[in-house]
């Protein structure tokens, strides 16, 4: 029935070329841990990306209750992790995996450092690979005030008086995040919110897109 | 004399669309970017000066004074709960000093480390203000403590908006 389905289509748009493209290619010997277990080092960017992943479809979840303002933010969390089920798991995903993806981005980023695989013709890779560590970051900072309690509420305040810190545009990039000149309130709590579910995603899919690729295009690059 | 070079038909095309195309974009970006970047462009709320002590309660001694203020974020509007320290200056005058570290923004108390009895105290990484409110070298802050405006009206100390130094 399915090969079926799939068969139809496939003699009308030829999907086969698509998919094939995509996943069949051949892994070289020193990148599959399979042959050398020393491998696996070949893996943190694909379970970066796999915690991405994680991290996406949690987050969509998470905004069936969650809502951005100060009044309800706090309490719709408080709802979602205590009396919606399984709500501790997806908050808990979304929660740890925000770590968990810094943590294998660092990984994979120390093994393209060692094993000097920014070198040319890759360079342009490495710092498509730097502008994805920026944007985590900036999702990392704009997810943690979310849950509107004190913790995330002063972290932030502390954050904000980091950008502030920047010569000459200081002030305009904190009022520009902050959404008011003085006060860390409900404006801030609606543009954080915006950045971390609709821009820095959509500038992260964009930069993973160009990554992978680079990478396609390039190859992995040689043993060492 | 060198014929004017001319335009083909295709490059008129080409610069032609490339323009409107410019334009189209222009106008759809415009706006939303306006919109995005107005709270810079927002004039600053004035501050109201606001009764916070009896004069008579002040001291040599930097004391701590709490004043709410009626403040509207927005579409929000709350009572927001500020805080002095507030002292007479060996020539008479008040000053009156945010407790706003000017490091990370935390929040400093007086006299609250033990080596420093006459020192301000940052507890997140240890900054510390002299009476006055000046940062002490070598310790975080790279600013003094911000003051506030102070205006006395019938024996009552009135505090304005807190001013970086």
């Amino acid at each position: 029935m399915l090969q079926k389905l799939y068969d139809w289509v496939d003699e009308r748009v030829d999907v086969n070329p698509i998919w094939r493209d995509i996943a069949d290619h051949e892994v070289p010997e020193h990148v599959n841990p399979a042959y050398h277990f020393s491998a696996f080092v070949y893996c943190f960017g694909g379970l970066t990306f796999f915690v991405t992943v994680i991290q996406i479809l949690s987050g969509m979840f998470l905004t069936m209750y969650y809502v951005p303002d100060i009044e309800n933010a706090w309490n719709s969390v408080y709802y979602l992790q205590m009396e919606v089920a399984h709500g501790q798991i997806v908050r808990g995903m979304h929660h740890w995996g925000a770590s968990v993806v810094i943590v294998m981005l660092f990984l994979h980023t120390l093994r393209v450092f060692f094993q000097g695989a920014y070198k040319k013709p890759r360079e342009l890779n490495w710092v498509v690979g730097v502008l994805l560590f920026f944007v985590m970051l900036g999702l990392g900072f704009t997810g943690y005030l979310l849950p509107w309690d004190n913790k995330a509420y002063f972290a932030t305040q502390v954050g904000l008086e980091i950008a502030a810190a920047t010569p000459v545009i200081g002030d305009q990039i904190r009022t520009l995040l902050a959404g008011d000149q003085s006060i860390v309130g409900a404006q801030t709590l609606t543009r954080f919110f915006a950045i971390h579910v609709f821009f820095l995603p959509a500038v992260l899919f964009v930069l993973l897109g160009a990554h992978f690729i680079l990478i396609r295009r390039q190859g992995i690059s040689g043993p060492l | 004399m060198s014929e004017p070079k001319k335009v083909s038909r295709r490059q008129f095309l080409n610069y032609t669309l490339t323009g409107l195309g410019g334009f189209m974009a222009a106008g759809m970006v415009a706006p939303m970017v306006r919109f995005a970047i107005d709270p810079v462009f927002k004039p600053s709320a004035a501050g109201e000066f606001v009764s916070v002590a009896d004069v008579e309660e002040l001291s040599n001694e930097p004391q701590r004074f709490e004043w709410e203020i009626e403040q509207v974020d927005a579409w929000y509007e709350s009572k927001v709960q500020k805080t002095a320290w507030v002292y007479r200056s060996e020539n008479d005058e008040i000053v009156a000093l945010s407790p706003v570290c000017t490091h990370l923004g935390c929040t400093v108390d007086w006299a609250a480390s033990e080596e420093y009895p006459n020192q301000f105290f940052c507890p997140c990484h240890a900054g510390r203000y002299t009476k006055d409110g000046v940062n002490v070298p070598g310790t975080p802050p790279t600013a003094p403590l911000p003051k506030y405006e102070t205006k006395v009206e019938e024996g009552m100390l009135y505090l304005g908006e807190a001013i970086a130094r």
